[in-house]
């Protein structure tokens, strides 16, 4: 079994409901799950290396490891599922959550096993409407089998899930943000320093955990940590879901081994570009991403290889810019974005990013000056880590300080020229 | 003041948080689904109900983008201006919808049927340009399937 994710998904028909999940082999890791220890799931995630495809990539044993355990241990205890999918480009766990909604709960139900947590909450982008179709059909089909509420299959063990509808805002998807969105605020950063997994939700031990992540635990339970260290190439595990949009033959989602060259899935999965374009860059995880060049497409997409091109894996998401689309006009609608999505909560982000945008909303249109140039690359250090609460305005910046090193010439062509190269309709000057 | 459903769905919603204030976004979205959108008067009725202050609801309200403080259309068009739409085509998209009903994103059109708001990525960049209208995906969006589209909507 090589794509242990998506086994059960199919394009073309329903996901499997709790009979056929269950037919599948479904709910067996949880089955295995309740006969360990608590901190043997945890030890697994560890030694499996399994690390967070929401983006940031920070290990998941770790993460749960700070969770206060015992009978002293602060009651409630929170698993969050973080399904608020925004992040531009990325359309992967969108995938698993309408492809098999079980293979969710069961996550759910064995990684809030390891943290002994009590409720669970899945944290849904509103716009989700087929997942949370799904999703409550799911929950509801494993409440009735046993595999939710008072005594799991019993074991002795209580977990509620509860399925929570967002109301909007691609801040939401920031961890601490997400918490203030569950308690019923406005979704701003928690302040840095109290770590969630000791002081999260209502200020109990909260773990906030991405869906493709947590769909890995229930498989790691079940076939061990070397079996999915073994799925990946080279040095990282698992398996990943890539995926690719913009100008390419067939843009679409592919589980395939952690590690996968880039050049592979952009030419052997997505078909290469379409007739007659020619690749500039990849954003190779989402918008908060470095640009990556067509020279350096040999790069294994996992956590650590990516870094030696100067870019992230991120969501492992790649948006493809080719030769007739403006690079200027594609970071003028990424910097609106960013700009629009800031929750305003502290300053160089709530005004430093409608600077940058109108910046290059301004190039974009013909009316740039050479000095914007730097007034740009100043941003890119202001906005960065180290100013600000939460990681937004520092993503804003990486594809922008990669943008004006790469395409430095682009740039200086719109201010020179005093008008698009592209031409005016090439995308939207309408922002 | 809230009806007796709208009152029923949100206290149902109580079962699921341990505080009041938490319901609150539940609640906003509640009370939208049944009036197709939150008045002055809904946040009070909510403030009062979860025994928050107006202005706490208000803060809410006006924070998420998928809560309407204004009345809109009877149909909601959430069109995708996100990177990987706006490379396949977003812009022409958006053209249209301005040329076809009239209107801008934040505006309804003269007749009521519909109001276009913008919406970070849907998700369904395999198919862009995308959009959604109320609970539904469209993806794949051109000129023709656009106007098809719009035709079936009253």
């Amino acid at each position: 079994m090589d794509t242990p994710l998506t086994q059960h998904i199919r394009p073309d028909r329903e996901p499997l409901d709790l009979r056929s999940y269950e037919q599948a082999g479904g709910y067996q890791a949880l089955r295995q799950a309740l006969t360990l220890a608590p901190q043997a799931i945890t030890r697994l995630v560890t030694e499996a290396g399994l690390r967070g495809m929401g983006g940031a990539g920070f290990p998941t044993g770790r993460k749960w490891s700070a969770v206060p355990m015992g009978p002293d241990a602060p009651r409630p205890k929170y698993l969050v599922v973080n399904a608020d999918e925004m992040e531009p480009g990325t359309f992967k766990d969108r995938l698993l959550l309408e492809g098999d909604p079980h293979q969710m709960v069961e996550a759910i139900v064995v990684s809030a096993y390891a943290i002994q947590a009590d409720v669970a909450y899945i944290f849904l982008r509103g716009e989700y409407v087929l997942a949370a179709q799904r999703l409550q059909r799911a929950i509801a089909e494993a409440y009735a089998g046993g595999y939710l509420g008072r005594d799991i299959l019993h074991s002795g063990y209580h977990l509620e899930l509860y399925l929570h509808i967002s109301a909007g805002r691609y801040i939401c998807g920031e961890a601490s943000a997400l918490l203030n969105a569950l308690e019923g605020r406005r979704a701003i950063p928690r302040a840095k320093g109290v770590r969630t997994a000791v002081s999260g939700l209502w200020g109990r031990p909260t773990i906030v955990n991405n869906v493709e992540t947590l769909c890995n635990v229930p498989h790691i339970v079940l076939h061990g940590a070397e079996w999915f260290k073994a799925l990946g190439r080279g040095q990282a595990g698992g398996t990943k879901i890539y995926g690719v949009s913009g100008k390419v033959r067939r843009p679409g989602t592919w589980e395939l081994p952690m590690g996968t060259p880039m050049r592979e899935i952009l030419e052997a999965h997505a078909g290469g570009l379409r007739d007659g374009l020619a690749l500039r860059g990849v954003l190779p995880g989402g918008a908060s991403t470095e640009f990556v060049l067509p020279e350096q497409l040999d790069v294994a997409m996992d956590f650590d290889s990516m870094a030696t091109v100067g870019s992230r894996l991120g969501t492992g998401t790649m948006i493809v810019l080719d030769d007739q689309t403006c690079p200027v006009g594609l970071l003028a609608n990424l910097e609106h974005f960013f700009a629009r999505e800031s929750c305003g909560w502290c300053t160089p982000c709530r005004d430093g990013l409608p600077w940058v945008q109108q910046t290059l909303a301004a190039i974009d249109a013909g009316r740039g000056a050479p000095e914007d140039l730097e007034l740009l690359a100043m941003h890119t250090r202001f906005l960065g880590p180290g100013y600000t609460f939460c990681g937004l305005a520092p993503g804003a910046m990486e594809p922008l300080q990669s943008g004006l090193r790469h395409f430095r010439e682009d740039f200086e062509r719109h201010i020179r020229e005093r008008r698009c190269p592209w031409g005016a309709d090439h995308g939207d000057h309408l922002h | 003041m809230l009806s007796a459903e709208e009152r029923e769905e949100i206290e149902a919603e109580l079962q699921r948080y341990p505080d009041r204030q938490a319901v609150c976004i539940d609640a906003l979205l509640i009370v939208q689904r049944h009036r197709g959108w939150v008045s002055d008067e809904a946040v009070r009725d909510i403030a009062e109900a979860l025994a928050m202050s107006p202005a706490e609801v208000d803060a809410v309200a006006t924070f998420y983008n998928r809560v309407f403080r204004r009345p809109v259309g009877r149909h909601v068009i959430f069109l995708c201006d996100s990177v990987s739409c706006w490379i396949m085509g977003y812009g022409r998209v958006r053209a249209q919808l301005a040329a076809r009903l009239g209107i801008g994103f934040g505006e309804t059109s003269a007749d009521g049927r519909f109001t276009l708001l913008p919406a970070p990525c849907l998700g369904a960049c395999d198919h862009a340009p995308a959009m959604m209208i109320d609970d539904t995906l469209h993806g794949d969006l051109d000129p023709e399937r656009l106007d098809a589209l719009l035709d079936r909507y009253s």
